[in-house]
């Protein structure tokens, strides 16, 4: 396929941590993302979606190389990120960009929201006229919604959802072919929330941009993306188009994911089966052995703890793939 | 019916360096036994300190006016010694943030018999013993190893079923949830929503459940409240709401919300603009500023709440909405 924008191959993640050895010899390590492999096209928005602790986070990091990867390949528009030296990949990174969670945080207070929109034209183009960076701010502040006039104000001076416009334009400005957002619009209201999801479907469809869409809420996730990835303690569990996944999910987890996802309608919330799961997420440093999901699997048998399911298609469900020995 | 709290024309202003603040604007409300209240509203919009006021936790700044009878009692006139009698045991509150409400340095086991030994006199044993039950009802796994554990041993979601447990040590006849579920996951968040749901059916417990979330509403409530900017803008049951919803605020909540179960329109209907600043609220209406059905008398009057069929209120000058349509449709 011509059109692959990122191609990321068995990416893996593991952190050390103390053991608790006096000489901090034999270090636990904490397996926060282990073994992920997808694909993405231009103008795609693949949607990633798991509970705190899978890995989700840390995934979009170790892409963008925030995070050194322990292990795999991240293959960008034909480059091998992981083997890049720091001057070459800060040129590839004027084309992918990552949108915070907390708006105000990610913001520098002492900056005008001028100069945080124009950093990254700064550092890429030091060359750049003062006016023509001003004309490309106020360019991409109406286009995301500011008020050209504000470009002097202070973060402190705007609302979340204000903030994170703020966040978006500055992730806009090099018109990046992809910007992973990190759980974007979860710090925001929901009337907030339904502009931004807006502001990012308008913004794609205008630039051809491909999005990672980070988030724990599955109602978002189904309204932005294409694809969706889900992601249970560092490792893929289904990945599928997004009708696809939500109308017939095959992994057991997904399963249990959506049917505890509140709909807001009294009588379809009240009268849904649910497909409950019993306790806690086990620890990422002592995973389970064989399907890492067997331990909360109402369908878990012997062979779950044996071997570690693939994560594979078939022909009768073409594109739709699930790690799982007994999906449905 | 019986009512056993009953709100009156509550406000509670907040003095800053800025100015006064009124977080909330004249609010009434009754709750029946074994009813589920849902408060509805955004960040800002009043709906928790509307709670900590009648609990009498609100901040040094805070001033409350009007009453909250709760069974014959002004919950706002107590003195402090009379309503400790009454919080924790008629009437209990949680909160939000399962992580800072616990005591870091007790054991779940003294923070759990303590408020026994203080409202019902009982011995540590007995306290002991019914802290077990309670810790099983809300299933704790080995609740009986677990109990002499310390917070930072339990995760979130086993956090916040200890302080839901702690709410209920007493029997309440009223529990006030405040977002009990925003900080947990989903799979978490639909335990415990089950759980209060089945409190509801088998103890007779009133709750009033404070939440953002819509979806949560839909799964528990019995009436709702639609909190915006300090006051409520409409009421009625969980079906009124949510199939023949009033209000332009209401409408706009919904729109809002992207749905697990359908995709809807490309674009979801966001309310545009942003809430209010409460020092500095819009003449009129306080929602005509974002309000797409806006008319003359919203910039001029306030609405008040005004009943338009029994049990039904809403604070709204335009009288269009036809739901007829979208109700078939679900």
């Amino acid at each position: 396929m011509s059109d692959t924008l990122l191609s990321v191959k068995d990416l893996k993640v593991y952190f050390d941590i103390p053991s608790g050895d006096l000489l901090g010899r034999h270090p636990l390590k904490l397996k926060a993302v282990d073994g992920v492999s997808f694909d993405i096209e231009a103008g795609e928005t693949l949607g990633v979606v798991g509970e705190s602790g899978c890995g989700k986070s840390t995934l979009g990091r170790a892409i963008l190389q925030l995070i050194p990867p322990t292990d795999g390949n991240v293959v960008f528009l034909g480059q091998e990120l992981t083997k890049l030296n720091k001057r070459k990949l800060r040129a590839v990174r004027q084309d992918f960009q990552i949108v915070f969670q907390d708006p105000l945080a990610s913001l520098n207070p002492r900056m005008t929201i001028g100069d945080i929109i124009a950093e990254p034209l700064q550092s890429f183009f030091p060359n750049m006229s003062k006016r023509e960076r001003k004309a490309k701010v106020q360019d991409m502040m109406d286009k995301v919604g500011l008020l050209p006039q504000m470009i002097n104000r202070y973060p402190h001076e705007f609302s979340g959802g204000q903030c994170q416009r703020i966040g978006i334009a500055r992730a806009m400005i090099l018109q990046p072919k992809l910007i992973i957002c990190d759980e974007p619009v979860s710090a925001l209201d929901v009337s907030i929330q339904a502009q931004i999801i807006n502001l990012l479907k308008d913004l794609q469809k205008e630039f051809g941009l491909s999005l990672i869409f980070i988030s724990h809420d599955l109602s978002v996730v189904r309204h932005i993306s294409h694809r969706v990835l889900v992601l249970y303690l560092g490792n893929v569990m289904e990945i599928a188009d997004r009708t696809a996944l939500y109308e017939q999910p095959r992994h057991p987890y997904t399963q249990a994911l959506i049917s505890a996802a509140p709909i807001p309608d009294p009588s379809l919330e009240r009268s849904k089966s649910r497909l409950m799961i019993e306790g806690d997420l086990p620890s990422p440093i002592d995973p389970p052995s064989g399907c890492v999901f067997r331990t909360r699997c109402p369908k878990a048998q012997e062979k779950c703890a044996r071997d570690i399911p693939k994560l594979t298609d078939d022909a009768a469900h073409g594109g739709h793939f699930v790690a799982c020995h007994f999906p449905d | 019916m019986t009512s056993i709290l009953s709100i009156r024309d509550l406000s509670v202003r907040f003095s800053t360096p800025e100015g006064e603040v009124k977080a909330v604007s004249d609010v009434s409300l009754d709750i029946n036994k074994g009813e589920c209240l849902g408060i509805v509203g955004e960040s800002g919009s009043g709906k928790s300190q509307l709670f900590i006021s009648i609990m009498g936790l609100l901040a040094d700044n805070g001033q409350v006016d009007g009453t909250a009878k709760f069974q014959g009692d002004d919950l706002l006139k107590l003195p402090r010694r009379k309503l400790n009698k009454i919080r924790g045991d008629r009437m209990s509150m949680i909160f939000q943030d399962p992580m800072t409400c616990l005591t870091p340095h007790l054991t779940i086991a003294k923070q759990l018999t303590e408020v026994l030994k203080f409202h019902k006199g009982a011995s540590e044993a007995n306290a002991r013993k019914r802290a077990l039950e309670l810790l099983d009802m809300v299933r704790i796994p080995e609740a009986a190893n677990r109990i002499d554990m310390y917070p930072h041993e339990f995760s979130g979601g086993m956090r916040q079923r200890v302080m839901i447990a702690m709410g209920l040590l007493c029997e309440p006849e009223l529990l006030i949830a405040d977002e009990p579920s925003t900080a947990l996951d989903v799979t978490v968040q639909a335990q415990i929503i089950d759980l209060l749901n089945e409190l509801k059916r088998e103890t007779g417990t009133a709750i009033i459940m404070i939440t953002h979330d819509l979806g949560v509403v839909a799964g528990i409530c019995d009436r709702v409240n639609v909190m915006y900017a300090g006051q409520f803008v409409e009421t009625g049951t969980v079906q009124e709401i949510f199939y023949d919803p009033q209000h332009p605020y209401t409408r706009g909540l919904l729109g809002s919300m992207p749905r697990l179960d359908q995709i809807r329109d490309e674009h979801l209907t966001a309310i545009p603009g942003q809430p209010p600043n409460l020092q500095n609220l819009p003449a009129g209406c306080n929602f005509q500023e974002r309000c797409t059905f806006a008319f003359d008398p919203c910039w001029q009057t306030d609405p008040p709440l005004e009943e338009f069929s029994p049990g039904r209120c809403k604070a709204c000058f335009y009288q269009g909405f036809d739901n007829s349509q979208k109700g078939a449709a679900s």
